[in-house]
């Protein structure tokens, strides 16, 4: 420890601890203090609570609206929605609960100050579709971070937690977090009564479109590494729908949002010769999918299939018809405000190549898949449902508390919820804290304790890639090329080519089967021994080395899931080619996983798939 | 794009730094000045682009697929609530938008904890904070467990 023997040990108690500060740690964070007057809650972040999370650059709309008070839509129609377009798998518990509570999400947001579009008639919000209501967001996460930051005692901003830390005597609950300070590298450990994992899904796990400067413009944004899935799996936690990953369709190298594109502005798809093609693939589509094909609205998975297999027959590019719509001045600026409010690098990318959607049908592409649990994709950890109603099977004492006693998720972190999007994860923030001060007010005075063993030896883990990195560069001249360690970039790039090639990425065209994803495991797990020798020159590079060690624990998680669905679920998002359709006689469950730190193991388990009748 | 700063308008504050959230920008140790140390992590989310007082900041399209000679610049106003943008595409051609940010003062949200206290009975039931008030309905929607069955639809 020589060379940064100044670093510091800093210890945070608290009786709350919220683990990432995007829209579910907000939620968490503002709902935890409400219910937890005397309570110590910590929300710790690995950027600024201010712009972290996939809202930092704002959005256009809210994904998730039901609007009870104008009967719009009832909880029951978005838990239908949610099913459908998740192929008949969602937790229907879960999702029903964010739904029935979501609408007082979005009017405290209204009320806080989100500039939310009315209708001046009737003085509705303006719909963009069923589902979705239109803002001018650009402050979105400011203003929701505002309500956290005057509910936390304190927020830790800049602290990447790398690891929880579980109960001296009791193996499977948890009493807090480890990580260090990006800025001045002090060690932080953070002990708690009830730990809330908030953190972001996965990017950059498949190998990306852009392959130079460009690598970072990741439809979800590039700083979502993973903890949401790494932090419980080290833990113990079961996880479910791993191999439920999502592809985007999307327009091209900006990855600017279609939603408002398809349902506000009216303007639709066409292939390279002016056809529109998805009827086309109708038959082929029955016969992976028998009659999931006919449901309506059609899911999203198998309008990417459409896509793709036009572009495989060689008719692309395929483009949005938007020259229609643009001759309005009014949709035209609802078009460009839709980037620049969420996506401005589509902006950015038109605005080079004189594409002005007036003049020219921009063209669409779909993305290289992530893994997240609150778009239409439903990753994330095995969780307990709500009190009131959830089966048996799905339920074990609090509302979203994972299968580690005193552990609860929200937002990507939690599986079977689909459709969440910013508002519902926020609202499952809030779900999650009220049931996590419940279990402090069960619990009385009784605290879990850490093993001083435990985070010192997660000390030296966590800082040893600077040390390895300042031993090894001794021994070369100079340059990125060290027979002693791997930089973190190095190792990124190796995972995304492992995922892309054998795990169904762009270059395999989705498309995997079982001996290409044993070879995959084979070469992630050279991978994880690698990780060993990553180098850190910096603590930005040891932040990207944890973010790296979080992604790769989060892939091989995914690897066994995709192993373990003997079907092809979810075509246009990913093909087991030697299962090649979908299967409800042996598939119609979740997949369960569980991983053994100690063995390296992976436990694989079906659960039941609970429906609401009708 | 990533982001760029200008030498002769960055004073070296801070700001994006503090802000950025994918950590990538810092203050180069040799100029006092910010710097885009890591391009290809850059979202082009403008978080340092709106936070810096000095307009120091500006985008360059990624070099991998945006030709040059196109601009996005942006104004944040808090005062005022609005952002105001300004492209310019490579051909020339200008297109302005203005957007409201925010409706209500910063720092007014009032705080979770200057609410009344909530009840034991609110504490034990689904409702959350604010509901069902917040709901603007009579009561918060439920299932019965009789409504959930497993299998096949």
């Amino acid at each position: 420890m020589g060379l940064f023997s100044r670093r510091k040990t800093i210890f945070v108690d608290s009786d709350i601890l919220v683990i990432g500060g995007g829209m579910a740690g907000c939620g968490a964070t503002y709902e935890s203090r409400y219910w937890g007057r005397d309570l110590k809650i910590v929300c710790v972040e690995k950027a600024n609570i201010e712009r972290s999370g996939a809202v930092a650059q704002g959005l256009y709309a809210i994904n998730c609206y039901m609007g009870m008070q104008w009967d719009e839509n009832q909880p029951e129609d978005h838990v239908r929605y949610a099913r459908n377009d998740l192929m008949g798998l969602v937790r229907e518990d879960l999702g029903y609960d964010i739904a029935r509570h979501v609408d007082s999400s979005v009017h405290k947001f209204e009320e806080w100050g989100l500039p939310i579009m009315k209708d001046p008639e009737t003085g509705r919000y303006v719909r963009e579709g069923k589902w979705q209501i239109m803002i001018h967001g650009e402050s979105y996460k400011p203003i929701v971070a505002e309500a956290a930051r005057k509910a936390a005692t304190e927020v830790y901003n800049r602290i990447m937690i790398t690891h929880l830390l579980m109960d001296k005597t009791k193996p499977n609950r948890v009493a807090g977090a480890v990580g260090f300070n990006v800025r001045d590298g002090n060690f932080y450990v953070f002990r708690a009564k009830a730990v809330i994992v908030c953190a972001g899904g996965a990017s950059h796990i498949f190998k990306p479109r852009a392959v130079g400067e460009g690598m970072g413009r990741t439809w979800y944004a590039p700083w979502s590494s993973a903890s949401a899935y790494a932090l419980p799996i080290l833990a113990g936690a079961k996880m479910t729908q791993m191999e439920n990953r999502i592809v985007l369709t999307r327009f091209k190298d900006g990855y600017g949002p279609v939603g408002a594109y398809f349902l506000h502005l009216k303007t639709y798809t066409q292939n390279a010769y002016g056809e529109d093609y998805e009827p086309k693939w109708y038959d082929s589509l029955k016969e992976i999918v028998g009659d999931y094909v006919d449901r309506h609205p059609v899911p999203t998975c198998l309008r990417n299939h459409a896509l793709l297999e036009e572009v495989k027959a060689g008719r692309g590019p395929i483009r949005m018809v938007t020259k229609e719509a643009f001759q309005d001045p009014h949709k035209e600026t609802v078009g460009w405000e839709n980037f620049l409010g969420m996506t401005i690098g589509q902006a950015v990318v038109w605005a080079s190549q004189n594409i002005d959607p007036k003049e020219t049908n921009p063209e669409l592409t779909t993305s290289e898949p992530y893994v997240m649990g609150s778009h239409a994709t439903c990753s994330g950890a095995w969780a307990s449902g709500p009190e009131d109603y959830a089966p048996d099977e799905y339920q074990w004492g609090y509302n979203r508390m994972m299968t580690i006693d005193g552990l609860f998720g929200a937002g990507d972190t939690i599986g079977g919820t689909a459709h969440k999007f910013s508002s519902g994860s926020f609202t499952e923030g809030r779900i999650a804290a009220k049931a996590a001060v419940k279990y402090i007010t069960d619990l009385g005075n009784e605290q879990p304790e850490v093993s001083e063993a435990e985070y010192e030896d997660l000390k030296k883990v966590i800082f040893q890639p600077l040390d390895t990195y300042a031993v090894g560069r001794n021994e070369i001249v100079g340059g990125t090329v060290s027979p002693s360690y791997l930089l973190p970039i190095h190792g990124l790039q190796r995972l995304e080519k492992i995922m892309d090639e054998y795990v169904g990425g762009i270059s395999a065209h989705y498309t995997t089967n079982q001996p290409l994803l044993d070879r995959g495991l084979e070469l992630l797990t050279m991978l994880k021994e690698d990780l060993a020798f990553l180098g850190a020159e910096d603590l930005h590079q040891l932040q990207r080395a944890w973010e790296l060690q979080h992604r790769v624990l989060a892939s091989e998680c995914v690897t066994h899931h995709t192993m373990y669905r003997k079907e092809t679920r979810w075509p246009g998002y990913y093909y087991r080619a030697d299962h090649p359709k979908l299967d409800d006689t042996d598939w119609h469950c979740f997949t369960l996983s569980r991983y053994d730190k100690e063995s390296g193991s992976w436990d694989m388990e079906k659960a039941p798939v609970y429906h609401i009748v009708d | 794009m990533p982001t760029f700063v200008y030498m002769a308008s960055c004073d070296g504050c801070g700001h994006c730094v503090d802000i950025c959230p994918s950590d990538i920008m810092h203050i180069d140790t040799t100029y006092r000045r910010a710097v885009n140390i890591e391009p290809n992590m850059c979202w082009e989310c403008y978080s340092c682009v709106k936070a810096c007082p000095q307009n120091a900041i500006d985008v360059r399209g990624y070099a991998d697929f945006a030709p040059l000679g196109h601009s996005v610049r942006v104004l944040r106003e808090e005062a005022k609530g609005t952002i105001s943008w300004r492209l310019k595409f490579r051909d020339g051609r200008e297109k302005n938008f203005v957007s409201p940010i925010r409706t209500t003062p910063w720092g007014s949200i009032k705080s979770a904890s200057d609410y009344d206290v909530p009840s034991r009975d609110a504490l034990m039931s689904q409702e959350l904070a604010h509901e069902p008030l917040a709901l603007n309905i009579e009561r918060l929607p439920a299932l019965k467990r009789s409504q959930l069955v497993q299998g096949i639809l």
